[in-house]
């Protein structure tokens, strides 16, 4: 393609078909890497493990990218998962003699989770967009106060849920319909249905506003208070839903509980092509970008191929590596 | 309350202070993971227990979440409350020698627990537990329950110096055996991450007897994905450091929890108690104090289950 077409402006022609690209061939490659090296890597069971372990980081960082492309920034998600976690098994081991065990109790868990989500949510947002406190350093602090208080109400062990319900609730992360698990499905809804809001609705378009030029954007008679803050509460909801597929996979909650899912999900949001700084987002490019980073696990861990000592490292390059591929190339244009 | 004294890094004083009484300090990690919260449970009981028996003996406990905390905290501690012994858990060895040395020439009697410092002969009493003899403890029941050929899977911890011993006592152990080891990877003493590398093993391995998943975190995760692939039959799992939940099972004979294999978090105990005992009896209290590694089994799993810890 040597000239724009007409309907798009033509900065944009280029750099976003080579953009594309990056994500994409990493994916790919992993994919191709995975099947050279074991021939079990294409089976039912491991697809699906791999795409519902990353459902949980898959819901977080589609809200993430909303929070960054508005040019925030989330440091509390893991944190506050671990937090809402523990409440919710918390609350949920308490209303047993009272409720009896039951549906009721895992729809009232559910509601906990997604209230208290929406709540930290909101403390992020407000004092980000109405103090005017850097997202960095609120998150950081929230971050600190949620892993404290995880701590603190496990006692220093592990939250677990009682065993009852357990048995109750375990579908919610191993059942599902027609073959395809229940994580797998949300994660695939709230991808679509962010995409949809990023790129058809007047949010997306306020937040990446917001993200490129706060001062414009407010000229615009964008209402950046509110939006700016909306998306932390939309993070928040996530980070809530995250917790609701989270909790029956292992029934218990404890301090090391999400540690480093927030730097996880900054990661896949960044590899898929969302800019650090703001002003660009993509969800379909932040959904590769997760797929990316559990792929890279799930293939260190099928094969003995580099010490155990090194997955770090491979993760740091490929991570790297998925980046430079697009900005190379859109800078070239 | 007595979450208020586990969840500061300030320095507080659990008893009023009586004039001339000798004050012990006593200094943690936080409790960041399960056998960590253990700790801080047994540190804070065994030091109720101390102050009620011995009303001369006050106790300053600190628990801090990274080595640089730890080194204010002792300063602090020396300077503000005169200690007259410490009881210090280093959270790594090297960072810890200098100002523990320091401590120590300053007149503080010194106990260190768990993980030695870099240099030799500085403390009056060392109290740790056995790395290797952990390893080697679970070793010795898998050489002596499998057969040649059989194959199992190991899940290995933070990497560490702890790891690295625990994995070459249970190295050691099943030399010979005819255990055929498929993999080894890390679960970082993490649920979540122990679930994701088991279920990779099962689709990796058609055929594993046993899993050696060296810490009870790790054995839960391992257990959750078992049970995801419908192989329950197929394996046993063994953990180790004796949580509750495990001990429970074993004595309620599961037979995919076979056994399991201490490294006490109440060590703690035994280092307070010890440093107690040197202030209030005439009793000859130095040198090393080594917890040996146990095998828990059905037949004597009621001895280590602890009812109000957290672990």
């Amino acid at each position: 393609m040597s000239t724009a077409t007409t309907d798009s402006p033509k900065s944009a022609g280029w750099s976003i078909d080579l953009r594309v690209l990056g994500p994409i061939l990493a994916l790919l490659a992993l994919v191709a890497l995975g099947m050279f090296l074991n021939p079990n890597f294409l089976s039912y069971a491991n697809i699906t493990n791999v795409l519902a372990r990353s459902a949980f980081i898959g819901i977080v960082a589609v809200g993430m990218t909303f929070v960054i492309t508005a040019g925030g920034l989330d440091l509390s998600v893991g944190s506050m998962a671990a937090f809402i976690a523990g409440l919710m098994i918390l609350v949920m081991n308490a209303l047993i003699p009272v409720m009896g065990a039951g549906v009721g109790i895992i729809l009232v868990g559910m509601l906990v989770a997604i209230v208290a989500g929406l709540i930290a949510g909101a403390i992020n947002g407000l004092l980000v967009a109405k103090i005017g406190i850097e997202a960095f350093i609120v998150t950081l602090g929230t971050m600190g106060i949620y892993r404290s208080l995880v701590t603190w109400l496990a006692d220093g062990g592990t939250l677990s849920l009682d065993f009852a319900m357990r048995e109750i609730y375990r579908p919610v992360y191993y059942g599902g319909i027609m073959g395809i698990s229940w994580p797998i499905i949300v994660f695939a809804v709230i991808a679509i249905l962010g995409e949809i809001v990023m790129r058809h609705t007047a949010f997306g378009r306020h937040c990446a506003a917001i993200g490129s030029n706060e001062t414009v954007a407010r000229y615009s008679s964008v209402n950046v208070a509110r939006v700016r803050t909306l998306t932390f509460i939309g993070l928040g909801l996530l980070v809530g839903i995250a917790v609701i597929m989270y909790v029956p996979r292992l029934g218990s909650a404890s301090a090391s509980t999400g540690v480093l899912w927030e730097l996880e999900a900054i990661a896949a949001v960044i590899i898929g092509g969302t800019m650090l700084k703001g002003g660009f987002g993509r969800i379909w490019g932040t959904v590769v970008g997760v797929l990316i980073l559990s792929l890279i696990g799930n293939i260190l861990n099928l094969t003995d191929m580099v010490s155990p000592y090194l997955n770090g490292a491979i993760q740091g390059v490929i991570i790297i590596l998925a980046v430079v591929l697009q900005r190379k190339r859109s800078n070239s244009r | 309350m007595t979450k208020m004294l586990i969840a500061t890094t300030a320095l507080v004083g659990v008893l009023a202070a009586p004039v001339a009484a000798q004050t012990i300090g006593v200094s943690i990690p936080a409790a960041t993971h399960g056998w960590a919260g253990a700790l801080n449970f047994h540190a804070e009981q065994t030091i109720r227990e101390l102050g009620e028996r011995y009303p001369d003996l006050q106790f300053v406990l600190t628990t801090t979440p990274d080595p640089s905390t730890q080194v204010s905290d002792l300063e602090d501690m020396v300077a503000t409350r005169n200690i007259d012994a410490l009881v210090v858990l280093p959270f790594e060895s090297e960072p810890l020698t200098d100002p523990v040395r320091r401590i120590k020439e300053s007149g503080v009697w010194t106990t260190v627990v768990d993980r030695g410092l870099a240099q030799d002969g500085i403390e009056d009493l060392y109290v740790a537990g056995d790395n290797t003899s952990f390893g080697r403890t679970a070793g010795e029941y898998f050489a002596q329950t499998l057969s040649e050929g059989d194959k199992i899977v190991v899940i290995r911890g933070i990497a560490s110096t702890i790891d690295n011993e625990r994995v070459a006592g249970f190295q050691e152990a099943i030399e010979g055996s005819g255990i055929e080891v498929l993999a080894m990877e890390h679960g970082n003493f993490n649920r979540d991450d122990a679930f994701t590398v088991m279920q990779d093993y099962l689709s990796r391995f058609g055929e594993i007897d046993a899993v050696w998943a060296a810490d009870d975190d790790q054995a839960m995760g391992a257990l959750a994905a078992i049970e995801q692939s419908g192989r329950q039959d197929e394996m046993w799992v063994v953990g180790g450091a004796g949580m509750k939940e495990m001990v429970q099972r074993i004595q309620q004979g599961d037979p995919q929890i076979p056994v399991n294999v201490t490294y006490p978090p109440s060590m703690i105990s035994t280092a307070i108690e010890l440093t107690a005992l040197h202030f209030m009896t005439s009793a000859p209290i130095t040198g090393e104090f080594i917890i040996a590694s146990e095998l828990i089994t059905p037949e004597n799993a009621e001895n280590f289950y602890f009812e109000n810890s957290p672990y």
